[in-house]
């Protein structure tokens, strides 16, 4: 399982970092193996940087990160087993490399022992896995591919480590919505492969289709939490309704009624479990208060 | 009506030949329409707006006629189009954030750009128009860096139409936002097509959700072409060429709940349009192609004001 414990960031900024900037403020999820949980936000919410701390990419200001109980330490046994691809598969290769050595860069630092034929079998294997046939894709340039092939070798690329967990940032924003909707799909089969995936998104509606659990994030912090059916049937912070009225829709169109700012959860507040599994940032009840 | 446009063709030239971006497409807007052009990367959505606006150093006016309130826009005369431009027809980029001079501060650059056109600026209506947008007076004694994505995009729609425009290009200008910025964006062009800062409007993007939100007649582009054609709620609950179908039935709602049903995407991927097939071009991708998909649909009218491209609608 992979843990965020109180995760924060703090950034130093100002002429000589005389203040400080949260970005993540006391994040804590946990995503197992199996599992789609959609992280949503807007922009400044602090979703990627959540993502990012996961991958080791960014440092982790406070709180605590763990995989199967052990703090996580990035290096090669780590990303052997959690993985990440990221919003704009058109800049994640290098132009002049074909796809075969984009994958053999990682038998060359992964899988060094491998054979050839072992190797070309394995590649194979994560090919199909994300749908693309082999003769499709080796042997071309990235800018022969379309994106959403692309995006979907990268998803291959970070299966042929065999990893448990995928954090997936915003994968489908740069691609068409004919496309994109296999791009999900195929989450949806890794998923029932084993995998967990962190699925970073200000999409609700990609959110709502593809993931099992829910977590909403406003500047930095968890405003909701819960089963995407509770979450998006049932939004209890004013943040999250507010998310949920503004997207476009299909069946219904916007109602006349101007919108509210929302007003930031007064302090302190807590994360309350409302209903069993759903939880959402509230000021505590008095008598609670007076406990702490 | 405001907009007529005839068979209009548009090219890039590329060392390798002629790109047919815009490849003969006939549709007119009427007087206080807003209508929604959807479709994918590629199909010419956003070079058919800029055909009517200004045409880049790549583009070549290949054929076909734009007309705006009787009078023809010669959208291929980089100079004559000056004319029209702000104050006949005006866009919103798609990038406000690079839409503003960073050199100047906001209000002297709106002062400098109505003079350049001849125009004497008006302080009171300007303030009216920020108060519309519920932007502060002060933003005018600021420089673009030091507003927000949202106040910038509102800004611009501001300046885009002070001079009152009949014809008003949206060119994606939401898809950089957040969605909750995005609806009160989306809803502030209403609101100018109302109190008749526009008279009518272009409204471009790739989200046929938010296009269903604002417009009053949806057009659906594929690879240069005209699709399909209609007004926003018979486009999405009665669309009749299978690549409407399948587009919208690709997109996942909130809503609605997904347990075990799952939906598909369309396989394939447009042609490309340095030599694009003769027929239909969306023929490799549709599950009802048949021989005479070979030939050319043309754009029939269905029922009245529903357009569609197909032999089979």
């Amino acid at each position: 399982m992979l843990r965020l414990d109180a995760v924060t960031k703090t950034y130093r900024v100002g002429a000589f970092g005389g203040r400080t900037l949260t970005a993540v403020d006391g994040v804590s999820l946990d995503l197992v193996p199996g599992e789609v949980v959609s992280l949503i936000g807007e922009s400044g919410s602090g979703k990627t940087t959540v993502g990012r701390m996961i991958l080791g990419l960014t440092p982790v200001s406070g709180g605590s990160i763990t995989l199967d109980g052990a703090p996580v330490r990035p290096g090669k046994d780590y990303y052997r087993q959690v993985q990440g691809v990221f919003q704009d598969p058109f800049s994640c290769y290098n132009p002049i490399f074909k796809v075969d050595r984009v994958l053999q860069m990682i038998r060359e630092e992964y899988f060094p022992g491998t054979a050839g034929a072992q190797w070309e079998e394995k590649v194979a294997e994560s090919l199909e896995a994300v749908r693309l046939a082999p003769a499709l894709v080796l042997g071309k340039y990235p800018h022969q591919l379309s994106g959403g092939q692309l995006q979907r070798l990268l998803i291959a690329r970070a299966l042929l480590l065999g990893p448990r967990f995928l954090v997936a940032d915003e994968i489908t924003s740069m691609l068409d919505a004919s496309t994109r909707i296999d791009v999900l799909n195929l989450l949806a089969d890794l998923k029932s492969r084993g995998l967990g995936v962190l699925f970073v998104t200000h999409d609700l509606s990609l959110g709502n289709y593809v993931s099992e659990r829910a977590v909403v994030l406003h500047r930095g912090r968890v405003v909701e939490s819960g089963p995407t059916g509770l979450v998006f049937g049932n939004p209890l912070h004013p943040y999250t309704a507010r998310l949920l009225d503004s997207v476009p829709r299909l069946t219904a169109r916007w109602d006349g009624v101007p919108q509210e700012p929302v007003p930031d959860t007064p302090e302190p507040s807590v994360l309350v479990e409302a209903e069993p599994g759903h939880f959402v940032r509230r000021v505590p009840a008095p008598e609670l208060r007076s406990v702490s | 009506m405001a907009l007529r446009v005839n068979d209009l063709r548009v090219h890039y030239r590329t060392l390798k030949g002629e790109v047919k971006a815009l490849d003969g497409v006939t549709f007119e807007v009427g007087d206080g329409e807003i209508l929604g052009l959807a479709g994918e990367s590629g199909c010419g959505k956003t070079t058919l707006g800029k055909s009517l606006i200004r045409m880049d150093g790549r583009m070549r006016h290949a054929g076909g006629t734009a007309e705006l309130d009787g009078a023809e826009l010669p959208i291929g005369d980089d100079r004559a189009m000056d004319r029209f431009r702000f104050r006949e027809v005006s866009i919103i980029p798609q990038y406000a954030m690079s839409a503003m001079n960073p050199t100047r501060k906001i209000g002297r650059m709106v002062d400098e750009l109505l003079r350049a056109r001849g125009a004497e600026p008006d302080g009171a209506e300007l303030r009216r128009r920020l108060d519309l947008v519920e932007l502060p007076h002060t933003v005018l004694e600021r420089y673009p860096i030091e507003l927000s994505g949202g106040m910038k995009q509102r800004m611009v729609m501001v300046i885009s139409t002070l001079l009152d425009p009949s014809l008003l290009i949206a060119d994606e200008i939401t898809s950089a936002l957040d969605v909750s910025t995005q609806k009160a964006v989306a809803r502030t062009l209403t609101e100018f097509r109302e109190r008749g800062f526009v008279r009518s409007m272009v409204f471009i993007t790739h989200d046929i959700s938010l296009t269903y939100q604002i417009a009053d007649t949806i057009m659906v582009m594929y690879a240069g072409k005209l699709a399909e054609k209609a007004p926003a709620d018979t486009i999405v609950t009665r669309p009749r060429h299978p690549y409407t179908r399948l587009l919208i039935s690709s997109l996942p709602e909130v809503g609605v709940r997904y347990s075990d049903r799952r939906l598909s995407g369309i396989p394939g991927s447009p042609p490309a349009l340095l030599d694009p097939p003769a027929g239909c071009r969306f023929r490799d991708r549709c599950p009802l192609a048949f021989d005479r998909c070979a030939e050319e649909p043309p754009a029939v009218e269905v029922a009245p004001g529903h357009h569609v491209s197909c032999w089979r609608s």
